[in-house]
């Protein structure tokens, strides 16, 4: 069976964002770019299963513009077998990435598709379940541990009182936590074999798919900013204050 | 404006993200309904008509309902949103898993892990792990949006809403709940409790983790973990502090031998005070810390539970 995982393109995890001054968003000139943390997980899962024999392929598919084939080849790299572009330089919500998602998902007809569940940048946690909705299939988010067997995936997921595990009908869509997996680094030998692995681009706009904005983002600004604090010599000096100056305990 | 809430409970109280997202719901005007799906959730359902601010209170009691699933809860909220012009959920692992899948049945946008409501178009949400703040209009005739807990006060009781059962919608969900390993604690839940203990890396094993536990206790607070403290087995996931783990903003949150990584601080620095106690006096937690303790973890910690 065919494995199917989205990949995004975001600021580097180690980055600190920095809000352009007129306010209209978030500064990316010359900023680390890399794949999303939990794609990595999501591309890790998905050769894994490869290697056990589960899987047969591994799809990496990517939304954006030209160079989003760098996270496409960082994809195959890590042992994807394919990567699929849907190129486009429009801003996208989660619902349209989803929408595009699953023109791919009717083309390439895969049994599981595997998704981070949010970027880094965004934040906003939707696209698998949207993915999901519009496709009728059954989902599993947070999933800290995937297993195949006999036409199901039985999914552990981290949820906000410890851990559920649910066992889903394939096909399903599957969003992934930190500790699903720790990716392996890509070898400079699968570097350079995954320049040699097919990469097609799709442009969005052949998919028939409505890219209407749904949200306006009327301005970007920075958290107010916290007081300086102060540092305390010994417990003594912090117990004191917290007692009598901040009056919290 | 018509705004349906839906509840996340355990059968026996309402959870205090969905007291917050009514809340939010209070801000939009416009009746306030709350949704409470179960199986036998008679007794919580009387609970969520006596928070207030809610004008009455949605019963979908189904055997299908008995342990919440995305699959049919979506269909059982789309069905219903056709009446309301926003549906709202606390940005909890529940909510967060089933809203996005209502979104996408009704079509619409969903606006994530909102911390304020500007009017009932426009709303501010966190981005870049809490480093900006986008103020977003959502443009849909449907709003489907969920509600940062710790970003607005929890509505108390003192509500007596009408309770209206709704009919059951058949279910074409064909997932299954396997098993359930949920942590049991006397200590408060960690998004409500108003003084929270958290450990990191510094702590170096699970057994060491009990300092963190001592101090809490005596503090009558929650214990939340850095992710390096949840990934080395010190603490159980459901503690963990962070972008991507529990955003708790309490009176007081303790940092204990904890870095101060973007990820972290994103789950943690809006709380009213930060007290840090770390040995590297370079840790970026310092720059978010109301008090610093430059010490070593291990001498202060005791130290800070005797005094305290």
């Amino acid at each position: 069976m065919k494995a199917l995982v989205a990949v995004k393109r975001v600021i580097d995890f180690n980055v600190k964002a920095r809000v352009k001054s007129d306010g209209s968003g978030v500064d990316l000139t010359g900023v680390k770019m890399s794949m999303n943390p939990f794609d990595e997980i999501a591309v890790e899962e998905a050769v894994r299963l490869k290697e056990a024999g589960a899987v047969a392929e591994v799809v990496a598919v990517g939304i954006g513009p030209a160079a989003c084939q760098e996270t496409l080849r960082t994809a195959m790299a890590l042992g994807a077998d394919r990567g699929v572009l849907i190129e486009t330089a429009a801003e996208l919500e989660p619902l349209h990435v989803a929408k595009l998602l699953k023109a791919v998902v009717a083309q390439e007809q895969p049994r599981l598709v595997l998704l981070g569940k949010q970027a880094i940048d965004g934040d906003a946690g939707q696209t698998g379940q949207m993915l999901a909705a519009l496709l009728r299939w059954p989902q599993a988010t947070f999933a800290s541990k995937v297993v195949l067997s006999g036409g199901e995936a039985e999914v552990t997921r981290e949820v906000d009182g410890g851990l559920e595990t649910l066992a889903l009908a394939l096909p399903a869509v599957v969003t992934v936590d930190l500790r699903l997996n720790t990716p392996r680094y890509a070898t400079l030998p699968n570097i350079m074999k995954a320049k040699k692995k097919p990469l097609q681009t799709i442009a969005a706009a052949s998919l028939g798919v409505d890219l209407a904005p749904r949200t306006q983002v009327l301005k970007v600004t920075e958290p107010p900013p916290r007081a300086a604090g102060i540092k305390v010599p010994d417990v003594a000096t912090l117990v004191a204050k917290l007692k009598n100056e901040a009056k919290v305990i | 404006m018509t705004v349906l809430v839906v509840a996340e409970h355990d059968h026996r109280t309402i959870e205090g993200a969905t007291r917050a997202a009514v809340t939010a719901a209070m801000r939009l005007g416009g009746d306030v309904h709350l949704l409470v799906a179960g199986h036998g959730c008679g007794a919580v359902a009387a609970r969520a008509a006596s928070v207030a601010g809610v004008a009455q209170v949605l019963v979908a009691d189904d055997p299908v309902h008995a342990h919440p699933l995305a699959e049919s809860l979506a269909d059982l909220i789309a069905g219903l949103a056709r009446n309301y012009t926003h549906v709202l959920a606390g940005a909890t692992a529940a909510g967060k898993n089933v809203m996005p899948r209502v979104a996408a049945l009704l079509d619409v946008a969903q606006v994530s892990d909102i911390t304020a409501v500007i009017c009932p178009d426009v709303f501010v949400r966190p981005v870049y792990a809490g480093n900006a703040l986008a103020t977003v209009k959502a443009l849909d005739a449907i709003k489907v949006i969920t509600v940062r807990g710790a970003a607005f006060q929890a509505a108390g009781d003192g509500g007596s809403a009408k309770l209206h059962h709704i009919p059951v919608v058949p279910s074409r969900a064909t997932t299954r709940l396997v098993r359930q390993d949920l942590t049991v604690s006397e200590r408060p839940e960690l998004t409500a409790a108003s003084i929270v203990v958290s450990g990191g890396r510094g702590l170096g094993s699970s057994e060491n983790f009990r300092l963190i536990d001592g101090l809490a206790d005596k503090l009558g607070a929650a214990v939340g973990a850095s992710r390096a403290a949840v990934d080395a087995g010190y603490a159980p996931n459901d503690c963990q502090v962070g972008q991507t783990g529990k955003i708790v903003a309490p009176e007081l949150y303790v940092a204990v031998g904890i870095s101060g990584a973007i990820q972290h601080l994103a789950g943690m620095k809006d709380s009213k005070l930060i007290v840090a106690i770390n040995k590297d006096p370079e840790a970026p937690i310092f720059g978010v810390a109301d008090y610093g303790l430059v010490a070593d973890l291990f001498e202060a910690v005791p130290q800070l539970t005797a005094s305290v």
